[in-house]
This record gives C-alpha cells, structure tokens and sequence, in this order.
C-alpha cells in the first residue's frame, strides 16, 4: 500500500513538468538550429521568407475558420466535430455560386451547378481580377449558407440536446459530421475540382531570392482581417455581443440577468457559420482547388488552433491560426512535407497535456 | 430520422430485449444472477446471429447468389467483419462504457499493433525481423498496451473532450506516420524495415494457413498442394460440400475469431463483474467520489486504457491477416473509431453483451445491408443506365433512384445513415440497446442476505 | 496504517476498538490532536472563501464546524481533503503534513469526508455505491479480477464485504432499497448513502458536511447516537451543521467560521454567549 501511496503524490506533482521542460528545451534547440541554418546559409533567407508568408496566409484561414469553434465551444460548451464540414459546406456552396455567376450561359448548368470537375476551369477562368463579382458573390453566398446550414442542424440536432453533457453532444456532432460529408459527396460527387485560373503574383526580393505573394493570397490575407475586425467590433460594441460574452464567461449569470440565451445561441451559430462558410471558400480560392473531404481534413489544424488560444476564446483561436499555420510552414525546415500535419499535431497534443488553458490564458472570454 | 425498418428492427430487438430482462430480472437479481444472466445473454445473442444469418441468407438467394460456396464465402465475410467490430466495441466499452475514458484513437492503437507485428514477423530478406508469429502478435499486443499507458499517463487527467481530440490527434500521427515515406523503408543496424508506406503491405501468414499447409509461407496456389495432415481432411470435407481450400481456409479462420471473440467476451465480463470494474464504473459516475474513498483513479483509468488498447491491437492484427493477409493505412482513417463508436452507442455502453449485439447489429445492419439490397435491386429490377450526376437524376430520362445505387453513392448513403443513427440514438436512446440496465459489478451475488438474517428489521 | 482498516473487520468494530483504545478502554489519547488546519487560505477569482484558517481537531471528539453561508465551511472540507489545494497554509494528519496530497491518498491515511450535496453513484445500485467503499479490496487488482486462479479469493472477500454492507444498509435503514438504482433515492436517503459509504472505508477520521440535512428526525436520533457511539470506539468526526440543536446538544468544542476566518473556538456555552458569533448570525438561530 505505501508504494502505491508513493507514486500517487508524486505523479501529480512531478507528471508534467519535466515534459514542460524537455519539449520547452527542444523549442528552444529548433530555434538556435534554424539560427544556424540561416547563418551558414544553408537555409536561403526568402525560403524562410516564404515558408512565413505562406504560414501567415494558412493561419489567417485556419484562424478565421477557428472562431466559428471557439464560439460554439463557449457559449455551448462542446467540441463540435462537424464544423470541419461546415468549412466545406460553405465552400461548395459559395463555389456553386461563383461558378455560376461566371459561366452563365457559356457551359452547361448541370455542371456549374454541381462544381463539376467536367467544367473547363481554365476556360471559365475565375479569379479575383477577372471575375470579381463571381468571387464576392461566392464569397456571401458560402457565408450565407454556411450560417444557414449551422442555424437548421442546431434546430435539428443540438437544440433538443439543450443542457445536455458536452460529451452527448460532441458524440452528436460526430453523427452530423458523418452524414454532412457523405451527403456533400452524394450532391456534388466525390472528385477533386479545380477551381480558378491563375493570377500572376507580386514576387518580393528578399536576400538573395524572393519571395511570390499571390493575389489570392492577399485576397485571402485581406478579406480574413476585415472579417476578424468586424467579429471584434460586433462582440465590444453591441449589445448582442455583451451578451454572448457574457454567457460565455456563465451561462447561469447570464440567465440570471435576463439575457435571452437562445438569442444568444442562435447569433453564435449565425456568426461563426458565415466565418466559418467564408473561411471554406477563401480556403479553396487560395488552394485553387477542393474536395468534399478538406474541412474534416482541416479539423484538427482548426482545433489546434483554438485549443493554443484557449479554448472559447475567439482572439485566442486567431492568434492559435496564425501559430499553427507558421508552425506548419516552419516545420518544413526540418520535416519532409508529408509529416509538417505530424508537427502540428504534436503541438496540439503538447498544448492540450502541458498547459489546456491555451497560451492566452484561463481566463474564457468570447 | 431512421428509416423506418431501422426503426422496426429496434423495436422489435427491444422487446425481445425486455424479454431476456424478464428471464434474469432487471432490479432483483435472484441467485447466482450474473451466471445466468450471462447463458442468458448469449442465448440472445446466438438467436439474433442466427435470425440475422437467415436474412442474410434470403438476401443472398434474392441478390442472385447461385452455389454454396458463394453464399457461404459471403456471410463468412460479414460475419468476420461482424466478430472485428464486436472485438473493437468490446475494447472500447472497457475503456468509454467502463471508466469513462473518451478514446476516439481506436484506429491509431489498431494501426500500432498491425504494423509493430509486421515488422516483427516478417521474413528478415524483406521488411522484418524474421521472428516468429507468436512473437510479433504479443510484441504488437505489448506496443498498444504500452503506447496506450504511456499515452495515458499524462492524459487520463484531461476532460473527456480534450481526452478526445488528444487520442484522435494521436491516432491521426501514427497513421501519417505509417503512410510517410521515411517509414516506409529505412535500415537499423543493417536491417531491412518499414511500413510500405502508402502502399498495402503483405502481412506474415496467419496461423490458420500454418495449420492447414506445410509451407504457408509460399503462394496459395503452391501451398495447397501440401496441406497438413488437417488441412487434408478439412479440404476433403469441403471439397464434399463444393468448398474450395481457400473457402476453408477462411471458415477456419472464422470459427478461430469467434473464439477468440468469446474470450474478450469472457475476459471483460469478468473485469466487469469484480470490484476492479466495479470502481472503473464509479470512475465514470463520479471521479471525485470514488478518489474520496481512497481508490487511485488513477491507475485504474490507465490499466483500463492500456488494456483497451492492447485488446484493439490484437483485434487489428487477427482482423488483417484473414485472407489474403494484407494491410494499408487507409484501413485506420479515423472513420473505423467513429464506426466502433456508432457500434458501441448502439449496443449500449457500458454493458458488455450490448457491446456484442451493438457491434453485430451495426455490421449487419448498417455496414453489409446496404449492399445486399444493392445487388437485389440490381437483378432483380436491373438498373439500364444509372444517371451519372444528381442533376441528370432530376433532370435527366434515366430512373431518379438509379442514381443513388452506385457503388460510390451506396457507400455515402450508408454514412448519412450512420450519422443519423447516431443523432437518433443521442436524442432519444442514449443508453442504447442494451444500455441503462444495471448490470451489478460483483462476482457474487449482491443481494444475497443469507449471512445477515434475522440482524435487523 | 494499523490493522484497524483490514477489509471485512468486524462491523460491530470490536477489533476497531482495540486499536484505537487503550488497555482502561478509554479514549487513549485525548487531547492529542488528530488534525490541523495551519494557516489555509484559498481564494476563487475574486472571493477568498478561506482566509487564514487555523484550528485543530483532537482525537476522539465531536468537534462542530459552524457559520454561516458563504462562511468556507465546504471549502475548508475541500482543502483538507485534498479536493482543493490550498493557496497556502499546511494541513496535518495524524502527524504527517498532508498538503497538497491527492484526494485518495489522503482517504487511505484515515482522513474520509462526505459531501454536502450527496454525490451517491446514480447508476449503480445502493449495494455496489456501500461495496466499493472497503479499502484494499483483493479484487480491484486487475489480474486478480481476472485470472481464474484469484477467483475464488475475491468471491470470498466479496461475501465478508457484503455481510458488512447489509449490516451497515440495515442500520441506516436503506437495505429494503439495496438492489435499486442510486439514482431512485430521495434527498434524506443520498445523505444515508454517503454516511454508509463512508464508514464502509474504516477511516480513523469522518469529516461530514451537513449530514443530516433532509433526514428524518427519528432516524437522526439514531445517527446522533451511532456517532456517539463511534465516538467512544475512538473515531474522530468533524461535522458541518446548521442545526443550532444538533450543534450545541453533541458537539464539543466548536469551531465557528465567519468569512473565512475563525470567529471563535470553544464548548458550546463558550460559543453560545460569544458576541461576535451572535452577531455573525446576525441574532439567527443561537438563542437556545
Ligand atoms: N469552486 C468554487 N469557485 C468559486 N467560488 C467558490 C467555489 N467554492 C466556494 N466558493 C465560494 O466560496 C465561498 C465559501 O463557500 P463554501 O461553500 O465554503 O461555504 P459554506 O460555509 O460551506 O456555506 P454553506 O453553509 O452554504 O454550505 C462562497 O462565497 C462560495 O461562493
Ligand atoms: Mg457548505
């Protein structure tokens, strides 16, 4: 019994901090190694460059598409499996759009309509210089339908489940999950499509190379800040935004003082599924191409993300994005491009054993 | 939400699930009641593989099935895919159903165990160590074990939803890392190993080819003609009823899996029925109570989580090597943890017999069904010209239906009726088939007062 | 640890008696202190529900915990027993410092607590909620759970245990409920439960949070006289109670609680005349 007694006490106290302290420790090892590399100049200054604006461009996207998460994740406190899926709901559905709005009348509906990979992409030659209409209204429509989607499935799916565990409805959210992704692939068949033709990018000379900055990029870069401003902007200044701030902190304060939670409820679903419609779309728009799987691909990255800014918090899951898309591109410093999700992973899982309360802090505020 | 004979088949399976509640007594377990209980379980479960076996049976004759054999090598097919998810719901209901540990690694484990037997067994000229089979399997059985404590260790603390993106993440690492091309090939102290990478992998021979063939190591066409002094007789006796060796071989195998099912059975009832699962399932109810009566939550959660895995493990590993003995990384999507999930849900976690009928109901129903009625619809109406798109469905000559029936749409279909499954079970029977019944954990009879009588009114 | 603690020991605790009495029979160390609270403080966000708290239990009492609401009663329960660890300060049991100890371990040292709001185990039954309970129990090894060999050994343990647990169901008049759900019970018998549950685990000191809360009053007689007679067998209980009656009639000494901090220290007429306890309860209950 004294052995047992033993390891007890000392697990607790001890279990973790050594881990802290080896992985801070090869933090810090990777740092001075990528030192190293750019000084012998074995790793070119605009590789490195590159490999940043590129994290910065992803972690914009994987942040924009976070906040939907950390929304739900505050205000309903569950993990929701199938906002993987809302990213490429709302990205087939805007694209459905976008296509249609370029190539009406020169190709048939049957495939605009479906997304086909059949349509002459090249021919159709969406992009934002010459088809901006096609992609802003894509863009609205991903949003739109996007918080539709979220706004019926909690009608349908989490609203009966009110009060239950978190554990109930993360289970739920894996039945939505399933059943939104095979229904995607029944509606618009299972194929990768592309999407857009080629723009010429901006290349920016830095040391002895450069570096491409593509105008999607931007677009993306560009659209996604305006989209987090104006989330900041509606949850300080309006009184919605008090309110779900304040529900996140405490459901049963908020209840208390009379805020109408399910108002509350169904502005969070509203919000984050545009944020989380428009993050698919500006995804595929940068990618130039998509398929019914790359949301729930995705889901862990978004995870990760608003699990390193502190889970509920929505600046935090921006910051999150953004670290993990560096981290992501960074890692390719080290790691061959197949194992840079193995990376991310492991920052993920290292995040959620040493310190669950995110980097930003304990402290749960929408 | 479900289709109606969804609908149907859990009424009915809940009457008759009354039924046996009836037989043993829910609440007042009368003597020796977990003995009974258990004959009395697996006597519903006999019965319902045995009804599902007749339906399979129609449905093969109707989807045009001709000779025995092919009748047969078809329900042995549902029927090992039945025993591996029966296995794997079983592991997990030890650790969800038992301590409450949200593992949605059930992939990552199985991939660990998998692929840690390949390496050990394979012959040394190609990617393995060369050891024996035996070896391999307890090596692969010991690295999920391990892996699953080391994993444990620091995570067991976590809520049960950071506990379960941990394990996911987790599984999803190992499965890329199977796939890498690093993995795939690489040399230790002169040593050939590796995954295979992307491509399948061809596992060692599984133990029944050694008892049925001399050489089981060479090709099946080769080996066939040197069985065992069993393996004669088993051929010969197929050969009577038109089985050819390969349909043997794998009814062989089958019966082999169904012991081995029987064992996990056994082996968790008992976990289940001892004050070992007894304080698993306070852990799962209430973690401070059971820690504010002195019991290491602790380990118990990390014994049952390394177990769990260990168990997946072995369940992956007999699972591949059926057949042709063959295994890929596509096989651990994280879509089979959500399967064995749906599975468990189904049955009832926390109940182990739900476990079973959980996982036989969800192959046979949700998993194999669909195509049975695929291949009916197919002979007997026929499909001429299935339309390609759902817009030429809507628009198009061709029957609207048809085009749902494809393959690829039947498979997606499938999972759309999962994910509803699952909502519906979370909605309205969150305890599943077999759940909410108290199934007391104890190997003696609780409610037995013999030693106490005539102490007290 | 001393045999006191054996599984399947007497329930009448003959052989716990012996271990905690000496050869006259008596309380064998009177004024020695079992438990100390030194200093402990702990706050939540803004409120610092305990605040310096310092006490000490001696071995073999009914020491009352009083205040009122909001006083840090529970959350000084939770620091010693490891639920919380407190901000500062020290606890000491049985002359060993305790803090920072996990909740188990500090239940296997002799130190059991209930809890205020009952957290009985819905969804097993009242018998398996007693049977879990008994320290060391041989079966909650997982090889002996599993390996036939052990069997017989765990059956065996497991028909002492049960004896046990239908004497202790008996006495506080659950055993017609043995075989339903936790979860079945109503508010009184919860509290019934935990109290069961936790004499099940021979603990050499009870904390109790508001054990009587919702039971009824004849059966509180009895449970007031089971711990007095517990009380002489040499266990050591520190009890929360809004019951001024209760408070007065059994317990001695008192602490009392204001927030988070100790107003006063004493036997109940000390407690009872004391003006800042008056005034702490803001002219409540206290005249009796
Ligand atoms: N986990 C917690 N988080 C935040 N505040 C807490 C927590 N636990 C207790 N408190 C606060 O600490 C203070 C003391 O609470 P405590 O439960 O200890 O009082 P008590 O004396 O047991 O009261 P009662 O007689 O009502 O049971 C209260 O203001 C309470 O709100
Ligand atoms: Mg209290």
């Amino acid at each position: 019994m004294s052995t047992r007694e033993e390891s007890g006490g000392v697990l607790s106290s001890v279990e973790l901090n050594p881990l802290a302290v080896v992985l801070g420790s090869l933090a810090v090892l990777l740092f001075a190694d990528l030192g190293r590399r750019l000084v012998t100049g074995k790793l070119p200054v605009s590789t490195l460059a590159t490999f940043l604006w590129e994290g910065v461009v992803f972690g914009m996207a994987i942040g924009l598409a976070g906040i939907g998460l950390a929304m739900t994740y505050s205000i309903l406190q569950f993990a929701n499996f199938a906002h993987g899926d809302y990213i490429t709901a709302g990205a087939f559905t805007g694209w459905l759009a976008a296509f249609v709005v370029a190539g009406l009348g020169s190709f048939g509906l049957s495939g605009l309509v479906l997304v086909s990979d059949t349509v002459p992409t090249g021919e159709l030659g969406i992009n934002v210089f010459a088809t901006p209409l096609a992609v802003l209204v894509g863009l609205a429509v991903a949003s739109a339908s996007s918080a539709g989607l979220a706004l019926a499935l909690d009608r349908v799916v989490f609203k009966p489940m009110r009060g239950a565990r978190g554990i109930s409805l993360l289970i739920a959210s894996v039945g939505v999950a399933l059943a939104l992704r095979h229904a995607l692939i029944v509606l618009f068949t299972g194929s990768t499509r592309s999407l857009t033709t080629d723009v010429p990018g901006q290349t920016v000379a830095i040391g002895d190379g450069s570096v491409t900055v593509g105008a999607h990029e931007v677009t993306l870069v560009v659209v996604a800040g305006a989209l987090m401003l104006s989330t900041h902007l509606l949850l300080r200044y309006t009184k919605l935004g008090t309110a779900m701030r304040a529900m996140a902190d405490n459901e049963d304060l908020a209840l208390v003082t009379g805020i109408p939670t399910e108002r509350v409820v169904r502005t969070t679903w509203l919000v984050g599924g545009a944020l989380t419609g428009a993050a698919g779309f500006l995804i595929a728009l940068e990618s130039g191409s998509m398929d019914p799987t790359f949301g729930w691909d995705l889901l862990l990255l978004v995870f990760s993300a608003v699990i390193l800014g502190g889970i509920g918090s929505v600046y935090g899951a921006i910051v999150g994005g953004i670290i993990i898309g560096i981290t992501r591109n960074l890692s390719l410093v080290w790691l061959p491009s197949e194992l840079v999700l193995v990376g991310a992973f492991g920052v993920l899982i290292f995040m959620l054993l040493v310190r669950p309360q995110g980097l930003v802090g304990g402290v749960k505020t929408v | 939400m479900t289709p109606a004979p969804l609908g149907q088949l859990l009424g009915a399976l809940r009457a008759r699930l009354d039924a046996v509640r009836g037989v043993v007594g829910n609440r007042q377990v009368t003597d020796g009641g977990t003995v009974q209980r258990t004959t009395s379980d697996l006597r519903f479960v006999a019965g319902l593989a045995l009804g599902l076996y007749v339906l399979f049976l129609v449905l093969s004759l109707l989807g045009g099935f001709q000779s025995a054999e092919a009748v047969t090598s078809r329900l042995q097919s549902v029927t090992l895919l039945a025993l591996v998810y029966v296995m794997l719901t079983l592991a997990l209901n030890l650790q969800w159903g038992y301590a409450g540990l949200l593992n949605l690694g059930v992939a990552g484990f199985a991939a660990v165990g998998v692929y840690t037997m390949a390496l050990l067994s394979l012959p040394a000229d190609g990617l393995g160590l060369g050891l024996p089979l035996p070896v391999g399997i307890l090596g692969g059985f010991l690295a999920a074990t391990l892996l699953g404590a080391l994993a444990a260790l620091p995570a067991i603390r976590l809520r049960a939803d950071y506990l379960a993106i941990v394990t996911l993440a987790f599984s999803e690492i190992i499965r890329l890392l199977i796939r890498s091309q690093p993995a795939s090939e690489f040399t230790i102290a002169g040593q050939r190993l590796g995954t295979g990478g992307t491509d399948s992998l061809d596992l060692p021979p599984n133990p029944v080819k050694s008892l049925l063939y001399e050489n089981p190591d060479q090709g099946a066409f080769v080996a066939v003609e040197n069985p065992t002094v069993i393996g004669d007789r088993l051929f010969t006796a197929g050969e009577a009823v038109g089985f050819g060796p390969s349909l043997v071989e794998r009814v062989v195998y089958a019966v082999l899996m169904l012991a081995v099912a029987l064992l996990f059975y056994w082996l968790l009832v008992r976990v289940g029925n001892s004050p070992f699962g007894r304080v698993l399932k306070a852990i799962r109810e209430d973690e401070l109570v059971a820690s504010s009566l002195g019991k290491d939550t602790r380990r118990f959660k990390i014994i049952a989580f390394a177990v769990g895995c260990g168990l997946m493990a072995l369940t992956g590993m007999l699972w591949q090597m059926e057949g042709g003995g063959s295994t890929a990384p596509t096989t651990f999507e994280p879509e089979l943890t959500f399967f064995v999930f749906v599975a468990l849900i189904l049955g009832g976690s926390g109940s182990n017999t739900g476990s079973v009928v959980g996982g036989i109901v969800f192959v046979a129903v949700l998993l194999e069904a669909p195509s049975f009625i695929q291949r009916i619809v197919d002979t007997q109406f026929g499909v001429p010209s299935a339309p390609e798109t759902l817009f030429d469905a809507f628009t198009g000559v061709d029957p609207f239906l048809g085009y749902f029936l494809s393959d690829t749409n039947i498979s997606a279909l499938r999972f759309i009726v999962l994910g509803a499954v699952l909502v519906y079970l979370m909605h309205n029977r969150p305890e599943g088939i077999f759940g909410g019944r108290t199934e007391i954990a104890s190997p003696i009879d609780l409610s037995d007062r013999s030693g106490t009588e005539g102490d007290e009114s | 640890m001393s045999d006191s603690r054996q599984v399947g020991a007497d329930p009448d605790g003959q052989a716990d008696a012996e271990s905690n009495t000496d050869e006259t029979g008596n309380r064998r160390t009177a004024g020695e202190t079992i438990l100390a609270a030194e200093g402990l403080r702990k706050s939540f966000g803004g409120i610092t529900a305990v605040d310096g708290v310092e006490f000490e239990v001696e071995r073999g009492t009914i020491t009352g915990l009083i205040g009122p609401n909001g006083a840090g009663k529970s959350t000084t329960f939770n620091l010693l027993t490891g639920v919380h660890t407190p901000d500062s300060g020290r606890v000491r049991f049985d002359g060993t410092d305790i803090t920072g100890w996990q909740p188990d371990r500090i239940a296997r040292q002799g130190l059991v607590r209930s809890f205020q709001i009952a957290r009985e185990l819905e969804d097993m039954t009242v018998m398996e909620n007693v049977m879990l309970a008994p320290p060391d129990q041989f079966g909650e090894g997982f090889w002996a759970s599993v390996l036939p060999g052990f069997r017989g050994r765990v059956a065996r343990q497991e028909a002492e245990l049960r004896e046990r647990a239908w004497e202790t169901l008996a006495f506080f008049e659950l055993d017609d409920l043995a075989n339903e759900r936790a979860g079945s019970l109503s508010g009184g018998q919860r509290k019934l439960l935990e109290m069961a549950r936790v004499l099940m685990t021979d603990p050499e000191m009870i904390l109790l949070d508001e054990p009587m809360a919702g039971v009824n009053p004849t059966l509180e007689e009895k449970l007031l006289d089971r711990l007095h007679e517990l009380q002489e067998r040499g266990y050591t209980f520190l009890l929360v109670e809004h019951d001024m009656d209760v408070v007065m009639n059994h317990c001695d000494p008192i602490v009392v609680l204001h927030q988070g901090q100790v107003l006063a220290e004493g036997g109940p007429q000390l407690v009872r005349n004391d003006e800042r306890v008056l005034e702490a309860y803001l002219g409540g209950t206290v005249e009796s």
